[in-house]
């Protein structure tokens, strides 16, 4: 199969993916206690019954579940997601205001963890029992153990009362002019300490398996061939090994993009970062289900294009890869 | 399992006199072999004993203010301070982490539990059903935990029911992956094959002859799963999303929050319980996995 055709077959396979969160949604919202009929009732400080019935009729909360279902997905076919009472906006202008902001965190903070890691597992797979091995090892360990939010806020004491380099909250400073080069430049001095916190997780694994999968390609025949026809150790390592090594780092970095997304949300919320996850907390807060829905909806998609990016990148890196 | 009865007997065969290992009590052998679990054990003993025996000593009510707020660890007898109410940080520490853990444990049952279930069923009927059941897993892994977890909180209300099963309804997948591959690999092997030649039914087969031996790494996935499910409940109610009747670390660290740079130890201190007691956990996992992994044993 061409590789157009194995896209095609992913973005299709896609779609279904969004359809069936979409009814996950749905099916949710409907079996929750409570309906929009009786949160604007609750709004208009209490109404009697006959009125709550007529919102309901208003809105097609009356008529049957497939019926309510099918308006909803035509509806969200065309980037319709309901509109947001709190904010007083349609919930996908509010998403697509504060998507980038999101983006620009979790795409940073896994970039710089494959980076980081990768290269920490592949200078530890020189020595199996060297200070880097160790390193990793330990790395690992205060990876999975450390709330990513106590990280988070350990970092802000650290950069408020010992180092105050680094600002801690928000993305842009209002009092900084200037040109779009020095606006991005703030953006990115706001973004450290959000995007190490975040990293901080996903660097551990990374690195972990870097070093498992540099070791076991080092051992390899075609290395081994390598090495006897006289191909520089450097090449060999770089070249050779690295190239193969990378399969699994990068199968498994699309694989935690949801998990990072996650992450996201509660760096936001120490961060004060203004994206999906910090939207998320307040409209939760707020009641603001169409809003926290559409959240959930958009998060989805942007995993499931990660998804199919890493397919096609897994078939650059490895051009034995067919899809099946 | 069967391959360590299997090295017993040959081993027994070689040298009469040398006598049998129970397989367990050679696992349990492996184990204690290995400093970082058994330092990883010691640790869970403590944390459980300082949560669930610590309040029959340390009497101080959590929820009651008895000192002024933010009173540094050490001063005025509280080893652990005060918080942002003048609460007593010790006496929080451990009703919470008695909560936090309950909660980590419950939802790592309910996640094992899915997952399993899913997993048993697409590795032995295969086909179409093993092709439904993993696009259905894919479907929950597409979704980020977190945020779905958060949409069943908002809906269903913060208790500490919700709030557990919000938990382990997110977190089966890697549960389910685990057992799906062993049960391809093991509904394979002669055993099972003579068991099936037996007329065994399904049910027989799936739950008594391969999932015993599939145990070993789904117990090493579960025991990661209480870990994550401990770190899933602190974010949250980290973010306020738990039941605020009730209080856990993670609910600490979160009430703390707007005061971290007036009492950073308010927040320091759950967040290294929370640390400490993940940590324990994932030695005990990694100790856990070499013991029950055979081939691993060489190593």
């Amino acid at each position: 199969m061409g590789l157009w055709q194995t896209i095609a077959k992913r973005v299709g396979y896609g779609l279904l993916l969004l359809v069936a969160v979409l009814i996950l949604n749905f099916a949710l919202i409907s079996i929750a206690p409570g309906d929009i009929a009786d949160t604007i009732a609750g709004d208009m400080g209490g109404a009697d019954a006959s009125v709550i019935e007529e919102i309901r009729t208003r809105y097609g909360l009356d008529r049957p579940f497939y019926v309510q279902l099918w308006r909803y997905l035509s509806r969200v076919a065309l980037f319709d997601l309901g509109y947001s009472y709190f904010y007083n906006t349609p919930v996908t202008t509010l998403i697509l205001e504060k998507l980038p902001a999101t983006l620009l965190l979790v795409f940073s903070a896994q970039i710089l963890a494959v980076i980081t890691g990768t290269l920490l597992g592949v200078l530890a797979a020189k020595k199996p029992n060297g200070a880097v091995s160790l390193t990793v090892t330990f790395l690992s360990l205060f990876g999975f153990a450390a709330p990513v939010f106590w990280t988070g806020i350990l970092l802000i004491i650290l950069f408020v009362s010992i180092f105050p380099i680094f600002p801690v909250a928000g993305m842009v400073d209002v009092t900084v002019e200037g040109g779009f080069f020095v606006q991005a430049l703030d953006v990115l001095h706001h973004l450290i300490l959000p995007m190490v916190t975040l990293a901080s997780i996903f660097l551990a694994l990374y690195s972990r398996l870097a070093r498992a999968s540099m070791l076991e390609v080092l051992g390899a025949d075609y290395v081994r061939t390598a090495r006897a026809k006289g191909v520089p150790e450097r090449s060999v390592y770089y070249k050779h090994a690295l190239r193969n090594a990378l399969g699994p780092v990068v199968t498994v970095a699309g694989l935690q993009f949801s998990a990072v997304i996650s992450g996201a949300v509660v760096v936001e919320a120490v961060f004060s970062w203004p994206g999906l996850g910090t939207l998320a907390l307040q409209s939760i807060l707020a009641r603001d289900t169409p809003t926290i829905m559409g959240i959930l909806f958009f998060s989805s998609l942007v995993v499931i294009v990660v998804n199919i990016l890493t397919d096609i990148t897994l078939r650059l890196i490895d051009p034995r890869i067919k899809a099946g | 399992m069967a391959k360590t009865t299997a090295s017993a007997q040959t081993a027994d065969q070689e040298s009469p006199e040398l006598k049998i290992t129970h397989p367990l009590s050679e696992m349990a052998a492996m184990f204690f072999r290995n400093y970082a679990a058994v330092a990883g054990l010691v640790l869970l003993v403590f944390i459980i004993i300082f949560t669930f025996l610590g309040p029959y000593i340390h009497t101080t009510d959590p929820f009651e203010m008895v000192w002024a707020p933010f009173t540094v660890p050490g001063e005025e007898g509280f080893l652990l301070g005060t918080d942002y109410l003048g609460r007593d940080i010790l006496a929080a520490m451990m009703v919470g982490g008695q909560v936090s853990m309950a909660i980590g444990l419950a939802a790592a049952v309910i996640s094992v539990v899915i997952g399993v279930t899913v997993g048993a069923f697409a590795g032995y009927y295969g086909g179409v059903i093993e092709e439904a059941l993993m696009r259905f897993t894919e479907f929950f892994q597409v979704l980020p935990t977190l945020l779905f977890s958060m949409v069943i909180v908002a809906l269903f209300g913060a208790s500490l029911l919700t709030v557990t099963l919000a938990i382990g309804v997110v977190s089966w997948t890697a549960v389910a992956r685990v057992t799906r591959s062993e049960f391809l690999r093991i509904r394979e092997l002669e055993y099972v094959a003579a068991a099936r030649s037996g007329s065994a039914r399904d049910g027989y087969l799936i739950f008594r002859v391969i999932l015993p031996n599939a145990l070993p790494p789904i117990i090493v996935q579960a025991n990661l799963m209480v870990g994550s499910a401990i770190l899933f409940e602190a974010a949250l109610s980290f973010l306020g999303l738990s039941d605020p009747n009730t209080m856990s670390w993670g609910q600490v660290i979160g009430s703390n929050r707007p005061y971290i740079l007036d009492a950073g130890f308010a927040v320091a201190i759950p967040g290294f319980a929370i640390f400490l007691t993940v940590l324990a956990i994932s030695l005990i996992g990694d100790g856990l996995n070499d013991a029950l992994n055979p081939k691993l044993r060489q190593r």
